[in-house]
């Protein structure tokens, strides 16, 4: 077990908490920049996928496991982000450099407009609340088929950065790379948030609204400001996966999407941007593992099946057996597993359980 | 100029008149008490000086200024730090985060400076840190600094919750029963911290306690409240010895005998 020892105060208040903990994540990330040399580019593509989709998760994250606001809208986001970038591309002829962050700033803002009307909803009725959101855009981006192309949609053009080009398809190395720097600045705001008076008063609003006020926390200013920068990387990932698939409509960001959003935030183990990485890479490879499956077993019995729904199905699944086996997620399981080669031999099964407070009335007894 | 001034405050939750044409002043330096039966209002005027609560009548003045126009979150800024009844802490949050979050008011940064984590930000978290660690070592809350509160004892969350308004840094600091459910020694202790709060570090206290040997220890003025009326005012022996206090508290006495009866 590591015993780390503080000597200072910037202990707490590095990016990381110790010199082996930096060693690792950095390894990560050198990992994460070589592997598309080494890859298919199929295999690549998948990457990058996980990678826009851990991107969503934070911003939806940051929203719910941080200031333990429910949102079932936040596919609205991604696609307020992708249209709003490819729109200022092709309308108005922004090159990509401006459209983007400015498609963050919109989807922001729209997130804001939200959550005025709406600070004062908690739990189900904010969840009803956001989920109409989801319904409403999908709508008009039918109504405003002239700008939108409505049920015909938009493509998006090949990201050009002074003259170099991204492409999924054309370099997707190149394309991966830029989606990992995305991915990379937000960790970074992400845990400087965590890590500043913002990230708490964020867990203060989550934890106790009344006590958060008498701290001096403003209550409906620190949920706009949630919910501003969280439909904000929302908005970015919906950029992105508009360049991803290259040709989306209204189809492509619908209210199940938001439903699996907040799945997949669950099922990486809510409040961590651990857990939206884990969860990313549930909901992007999931498709393909079920594809993987299926086409096993129909060779092994000599029959295709092919049942409608199967992914809802098992994603749903997914999700009961970790509500009821895991509700922390899987950061949380990990977290187990790790503490157990730490402490190893020393492990006790009750280690993570929640201790139990008394309250007065039984301690009075 | 008294620091708290609440004058003919009254408030009413349907029928129930749970604070009753209400007046006291709470002078700088002092630590005063309110006293009184369960359901006389003693929490709800708190409450009402926390300004979650809007009087029907009546009018409340922090250090000569009206507070009715504020609202509940500008209260910390003015230097009203308060603790809670029945435990308010952030459960999923460790000690240390809980008592930063007390260091709220105090916050200078910005959401862009947070966001790029800039060298003015690294500062300011560095200076909250240094205030609450002071807080730590008045309370002994070193063992504790890294735990999560959803784990901890009732007695702990008891102190944790008292440091989270101390690092506020108020200049009037309100107790809702800050011994309750503690065991002697733990009393023995909020005993201490209650008159150092006083002595040391000059912040004045309005308490709410049921222990009347924690009260006469440590007041320096009470005021009995019953039923949302005000009793007596004076030394803890003048209130304990006032025979509307003694009817009041015999009255509910009475009233329990009927019930096991
Ligand atoms: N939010 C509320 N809605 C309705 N009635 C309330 C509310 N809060 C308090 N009351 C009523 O107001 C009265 C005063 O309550 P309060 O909590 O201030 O009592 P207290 O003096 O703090 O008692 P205790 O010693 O039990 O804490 C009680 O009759 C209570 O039932
Ligand atoms: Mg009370």
């Amino acid at each position: 077990m590591r015993t780390v020892f503080k000597t200072t105060y910037d202990a707490d208040i590095n990016l990381f908490r110790h010199g082996a903990q930096a060693f690792w994540y950095l390894s990560l990330l050198a990992l994460m920049i070589v592997l598309p040399f080494i890859l298919s580019d199929f295999a690549i593509g998948e990457m990058t996928n996980v990678l826009i989709w851990a991107i969503a998760g934070m911003g939806l994250m940051i929203l719910v496991g941080q200031t333990g606001q429910a949102s079932l809208g936040h596919a609205a986001f991604l696609a307020v982000g992708c249209y709003a970038n490819v729109l200022l591309q092709e309308k108005l002829g922004l090159p990509f450099i401006l459209s983007f962050p400015l498609a963050g700033v919109i989807a922001g803002l729209s997130g804001v407009a939200l959550a005025i009307p709406t600070s004062k909803l908690h739990g189900i009725y904010l969840a009803i609340g956001t989920l109409a959101v989801s319904i409403l855009v999908d709508d008009l981006i039918v109504i405003a088929e002239p700008l939108t192309g409505g049920i015909n949609g938009l493509y998006a053009p090949t990201i050009d950065i002074f003259g170099i080009q991204f492409d999924r398809y054309g370099t997707p190395v190149r394309f991966y790379g830029l989606i990992l720097f995305v991915t990379v600045l937000v960790v970074l705001a992400y845990r400087n948030i965590l890590r500043s008076p913002l990230g708490r008063s964020f867990a203060a609003v989550r934890d106790s609204e009344i006590s958060a006020q008498a701290m001096g926390v403003n209550v409906a200013r620190t949920k706009a400001v949630a919910f501003g920068i969280s439909t904000a990387i929302t908005g970015l990932a919906g950029a992105l996966m508009g360049h991803f698939s290259g040709i989306f409509n209204n189809e492509t960001f619908t209210i199940i999407i938001s439903i699996q959003m907040l799945l997949m935030i669950v099922i990486g183990g809510l409040g961590s941007i651990h857990g939206a990485f884990f969860g990313a890479v549930v909901i992007a490879l999931l498709p393909q593992a079920i594809a993987r499956v299926r086409d096993g077993v129909g060779a092994l019995t000599g029959t295709s099946i092919a049942i409608p729904g199967m992914e809802s199905a098992v994603f749903g699944a997914i999700l009961i057996l970790f509500i009821l086996f895991e509700p922390m997620g899987i950061y949380g399981r990990w977290l187990k597993i790790r503490t157990y080669f730490e402490l190893f031999p020393f492990y006790r099964r009750d280690m993570f359980r929640r201790q139990r407070s008394y309250l007065k009335t039984e301690r009075m007894r | 100029m008294s620091l708290l001034e609440v004058e003919n405050v009254t408030l009413k939750f349907g029928g129930v008149t749970a604070v009753n044409n209400v007046s006291f002043s709470v002078e700088e330096g002092e630590v005063f008490a309110l006293v009184g039966p369960n359901g006389a209002g003693k929490s709800t005027l708190f409450n009402l000086v926390s300004r979650f609560y809007d009087p029907v009548a009546g009018d409340i003045r922090f250090a000569g200024e009206s507070i009715l126009n504020k609202a509940p979150h500008e209260i910390a800024r003015l230097g009203i730090a308060r603790t809670f009844q029945n435990i308010e802490l952030f459960e999923q949050a460790t000690v240390l985060q809980n008592l930063l979050v007390g260091r709220h008011r105090h916050r200078r940064g910005n959401l862009f400076s947070e966001t790029l984590f800039t060298p003015f930000v690294r500062r300011e978290e560095r200076r909250h840190r240094e205030a609450v660690e002071k807080v730590i070592d008045f309370l002994d809350l070193q063992p504790y600094r890294e735990k999560y509160i959803a784990g901890l004892p009732y007695g702990v969350r008891k102190v944790v919750e008292m440091g989270r308004a101390l690092a506020i840094e108020p200049r009037l600091l309100l107790l809702d029963e800050p011994a309750s459910g503690l065991s002697v020694e733990e009393t023995q202790d909020v005993a201490y911290w209650v008159e150092d709060i006083k002595t040391q570090m000059g912040v004045t206290v309005l308490m709410v306690e049921h222990d009347m040997h924690l009260v006469s220890a440590v007041s320096d003025r009470v005021m009995a409240l019953a039923d949302g009326k005000m009793l007596a005012i004076g030394t803890a022996q003048e209130v304990q010895n006032h025979p509307k206090v003694i009817e009041a508290y015999i009255g509910v006495a009475d009233e329990n005998e009927r019930v096991v009866a």
